[in-house]
């Protein structure tokens, strides 16, 4: 642990011990922990692409306290209104000013990781790094450390949320570049049902480090639909973690969006550990510029007859860099699992490059598991039937990128989430206007 | 209006096409016949402009204008359609909408103003009826999950929507059952117009007693053997394709 980078988070640590005093044990445990891992390098294989020396090079510190009420108003504009969801925006990491009364849906709890880190710490220390294991992780560790707040939310076994809940994670940085903690906890109960729908967005072109961890449980039959549109500043460092723990005959399915961010990694791990847990995770990443996204996932088939379907895609233009790892691990005695995993890649242009990687690893004898990874062109079948169709060749090729993406968002079931990214997509993508045309 | 002259056609270096005449004048349904391999598709492509082929000799003028130098979305614009021998699959970009697209493109081209959505709409229902396309078909993308039959159905309602002044039909047949081809043979036949032309390039008979042709050409090798009136269509479908080629060798 030499790195005067990684040296600067320690650093972190030393001046603000105080923050979430309840869970001191934890967060010091977690930064031994940090301490002996010290960021990853290159020379480990999951992060043999993805190179955290330039995130380390800026000196970030953790944002100030209190996010002013401007940042706040600013950053409820990217969310969907009380009307549509139960909205809950942090600003900088804490609970936003003007949302201390949260919104309460019948069967659900839902309240501030540092409230509930006072008066219920068993709560939070119960689940707090259950699944999103520090060791060997290091960002982990560093936000269980450093976390400042997020959502600690308990859906009631049986409850059938209709409303969305909606986690708005706004940053909004001031000059210096600055480094935000989340983490959320979040438990579905027997046979509840649920929408959780996170976003990342931050102030256009500024610079900061998000660093987030979300643990979610689902008791036997729940079933959580889970959205997280990360649309962080083109300027701004995001990493994730995602771990998941499946109950049986539990459904879990998660759409996971990438457009924003100059370096992205996310971690999703899915433990599917008993029999007919049902893990679906799809996932649409767009990068152009300079932008790297690095998708690692890990799906834990524990006990038999799970299944999970994994479908990821990506779109790449300029010197822009994807990374997919898809990871399947199917345990000695999960018989009659069904795993079947997808990752396709567009490349807009030569100087992008995406490195995917499925990674199967089959310790059962009766199983079904299939994989395909495809990185291409568009398809001259499909630009030549659109041409004969009197559409110009730009807009062909416009139109079948946008669809290329649009089999991601399409399908999604909430529609809010669905049509808003069906416009942030067409944004993202060359000719934006010619699209619309082809919308509703 | 279409007149193609000693047209030479070669993919990846061989040539397929080996010096074709032909003229089509408005109002004409011509078929072009043959065999499997003969180059029928290759000159249904030349024609709408796909890459990858390269005329080495001859030209093709379309209303007086040199067709090759158009791109595809241009001759498209000028009244040129094909129906795909295999129509595309292409998820995610709506039927509807696509054909919306292209008939707005058209009618920009030639400076007229675009058709609304309710407008749209009417023509879209009527030629729907004409071809007996059901709405479920319309509301998906364009040809994913749709039967043999019903691809080149919508080929051929796409074609009806847009009215073009050249239609070229690659073996719009194959794969119908008896009853769509009556109604697929309709919808062309509706077509038939004075300013109109429609090539229907084909190797059974059959939809011949649907779309009665004025001239029947044979394509074989790369070369038209044979031209004459729809009787030679019955020829052909009496005795194979041989006989016009041994009357050409001889
Ligand atoms: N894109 C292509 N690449 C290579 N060969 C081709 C291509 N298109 C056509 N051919 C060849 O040209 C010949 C004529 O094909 P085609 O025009 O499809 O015939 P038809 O439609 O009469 O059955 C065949 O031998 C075929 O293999
Ligand atoms: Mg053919």
């Amino acid at each position: 642990m030499t790195e005067p980078a990684a040296q600067a988070f320690l650093e972190e640590f030393e001046r603000d011990p105080g923050r979430l005093d309840w869970l001191a044990p934890e967060r010091r445990a977690a930064i031994e922990i940090y301490r002996k891992l010290g960021l990853p390098n290159p020379r480990q294989e999951s992060w043999k692409y993805t190179d955290v020396r330039l995130l380390t090079r800026r000196r970030f510190r953790a944002a100030s306290l209190a996010p002013a009420a401007a940042a706040s108003a600013a950053a409820s504009g990217h969310g969907y209104g009380s009307e549509d969801c139960h909205e809950i925006v942090f600003v900088n990491g804490r609970l936003s000013a003007g949302n201390e009364a949260l919104p309460a849906p019948s069967g659900a709890r839902i309240r501030s990781l540092a409230e509930a880190a006072g008066t219920e710490p068993a709560r939070v220390t119960e689940q707090l790094g259950r699944h999103a294991a520090d060791d060997g992780r290091a960002f982990v560790a560093l936000n269980t450390a450093l976390m400042s707040d997020g959502a600690v939310i308990d859906i009631a076994p049986g409850t059938d949320s209709q409303k969305p809940l909606h986690l708005l994670h706004h940053c909004a940085p001031g000059n210096a570049p600055a480094a935000v903690y989340t983490r959320n906890l979040v438990t579905v109960g027997a046979n509840a049902r649920a929408t959780l729908i996170e976003t990342y967005t931050g102030v256009a072109g500024s610079e900061y480090f998000m660093n987030t961890v979300t643990e979610i449980e689902l008791g036997p039959g729940a079933a959580l639909e889970y959205y997280r549109v990360q649309q962080e500043s083109l300027a701004a460092f995001h990493v994730g973690s995602l771990a998941v723990r499946q109950e049986r005959a539990s459904r879990f399915h998660s759409f996971s969006i990438d457009l924003g961010g100059l370096l992205v990694r996310n971690d999703v791990d899915v433990r599917l550990a008993a029999g007919g847990a049902d893990a679906r995770l799809d996932g649409l990443y767009i990068a152009v510029d300079r932008q790297h996204v690095d998708n690692h996932t890990r799906i834990d088939h524990e006990q038999p007859q799970t299944r999970s379907v994994e479908n990821y895609r990506g779109i790449l233009d300029g010197r822009a860099r994807a990374v997919f790892n898809g990871k399947v691990v199917v345990h000695k005695n999960a018989q009659k699992t069904d795993a079947q995993q997808s990752n396709a890649n567009l490349l807009l242009s030569s100087n992008a490059e995406v490195d995917t990687k499925p990674e199967l690893e089959i310790y059962a004898d009766d199983v079904k598991c299939g994989h395909g990874a495809t990185v291409g062109r568009l398809d001259e079948d499909m630009l030549f039937y659109l041409r004969t169709r009197a559409i110009p060749e730009a807009t062909a090729r416009n139109l079948l990128t946008f669809a290329f993406a649009d089999e991601i968002i399409r399908p999604m079931p909430c529609r809010m989430v669905r049509d808003r990214l069906e416009h942030s997509v067409a944004r993202t993508l060359p000719g934006a206007a010619v699209i619309g045309e082809f919308m509703q | 209006m279409l007149s193609i002259k000693n047209l030479h056609v070669s993919v990846e270096g061989r040539e397929i096409l080996k010096g074709i005449n032909l003229e089509v004048r408005a109002g004409e349904v011509h078929a072009i016949m043959g065999p499997n391999g003969s180059g029928k598709s290759t000159l249904a492509n030349v024609l709408a402009g796909r890459d990858g082929y390269t005329v080495t000799r001859g030209a093709i003028l379309y209303r007086g204008r040199n067709l090759l130098e158009l791109p595809p979305e241009v001759r498209a614009c000028e009244g040129v359609f094909l129906a795909f021998q295999y129509p595309v699959e292409i998820p995610g970009v709506n039927n509807v909408y696509l054909l919306k697209a292209a008939l707005n493109a058209i009618r920009r081209y030639r400076g007229l103003e675009e058709l609304d959505a309710v407008d749209f709409l009417a023509l879209v229902r009527g030629r729907m009826q004409t071809l007996k396309m059901s709405e479920d078909l319309m509301s998906r993308s364009v040809n994913e999950g749709f039967s043999g039959g019903e691809k080149k159905r919508n080929e051929i309602f796409q074609m009806a929507v847009l009215e073009p002044s050249l239609a070229l039909l690659d073996e719009t047949d194959s794969g119908l059952d008896i009853d769509a081809l009556r109604i697929v043979a309709e919808g062309v036949n509706s077509l038939r117009s004075g300013e109109r032309a429609i090539v229907v390039v084909t190797h059974y008979q059959r939809l011949l007693n649907y779309i009665v042709p004025d001239r029947v050409h044979v394509l074989s090798g790369g070369r038209i053997l044979r031209s004459g009136g729809p009787d030679l269509a019955l020829e052909l479908e009496k005795r194979g394709y041989d006989w016009v080629k041994e009357a050409a060798a001889a």
